[in-house]
């Protein structure tokens, strides 16, 4: 899985780099749990900016990431996503659960710093 | 890409792999065929539930992406194909938040709202057969 995982100032940042497979969403799914539960970030920020698609099983497995950070006490954001992806999700009926958004990681780290 | 309207891209659907080739294709077709960026999102996304659904269900299939022209406007269309166990009941398929599978419910009725055209000729023990169109209006030719 190509998807880098960086620690800054007890944040855990998740810059996406390319369209992922639902085998690699899984194992992102599978890395950030982990690290949440071992790792006991301040709040979770993922990118999605480079992602090609946001269909339903993405927006599905991001959406559970931030469902078990909530229960490990940890706030997530999700940034970047671009108004054909919004637009997108909303012909889908496609909604996150349990994420904020932001449009960029000043602003995401904004609302972390906010809902902590 | 070089493509005239008589081609076609048949592309196989087995693996999560080809989902995500499936649905990049479709969107560099749609991309060479000058759709906007959110229409090629939603071609996109729309394939992406389709292949999904042949991976899930019948485990394999196909998925076709020609160019269709008309006199005023040009449409990129999907066919997906699958010998698997077919749709029971469409209808019901097609309402939002309907699956059998994960509670995905979400993709058929999605990438109907995302295309133009949509239909599903399905049999059940048989297959299933999606075929799915986005039309862009063709800029009018300047009269000289």
């Amino acid at each position: 899985m190509s998807v880098p995982l960086i620690e800054h100032d007890r944040y855990l940042l998740v810059p996406i780099q390319s369209g992922l497979t639902d085998t690699e969403l899984s194992e992102l799914h599978t890395a950030l749990l982990r690290w949440v539960t071992e790792q006991h970030p301040r709040g979770v920020m993922i990118d999605v900016t480079l992602l090609d698609v946001l269909d339903a099983y993405a927006v599905r497995t991001l959406s559970d990431v931030g469902h078990w950070a909530r229960l490990c006490g940890a706030p997530t954001v999700i940034v970047g996503i671009r108004s054909d992806l919004a637009q997108t999700m909303n012909r889908f009926g496609l909604a996150f659960q349990e994420v904020a958004t932001a449009p960029n990681w000043a602003e995401g780290l904004r609302v972390l710093a906010g809902s902590a | 890409m070089k493509m005239t309207g008589a081609e076609e891209t048949c592309l196989p659907v087995s693996s999560d792999l080809d989902i995500m080739k499936a649905r990049q294709k479709g969107r560099d077709l749609a991309a060479w065929a000058d759709f906007a960026i959110v229409d090629q999102t939603l071609i996109a996304t729309a394939i992406s539930e389709i292949a999904r659904n042949i991976v899930t269900y019948a485990r394999r299939g196909t998925i076709v992406l020609r160019i269709e022209e008309e006199s005023d406007r040009l449409g990129l269309v999907v066919i997906a194909s699958d010998q698997g166990p077919g749709i029971p009941d469409v209808a019901q398929a097609l309402r939002d938040h309907y699956s059998t599978s994960h509670g995905l419910g979400m993709g058929l009725p999605g990438a109907r709202r995302a295309m133009d055209d949509f239909a599903i000729q399905s049999t059940p023990g048989e297959g299933t057969k999606i075929t799915m169109t986005k039309w862009r209006t063709k800029p009018s030719v300047p009269q000289r």
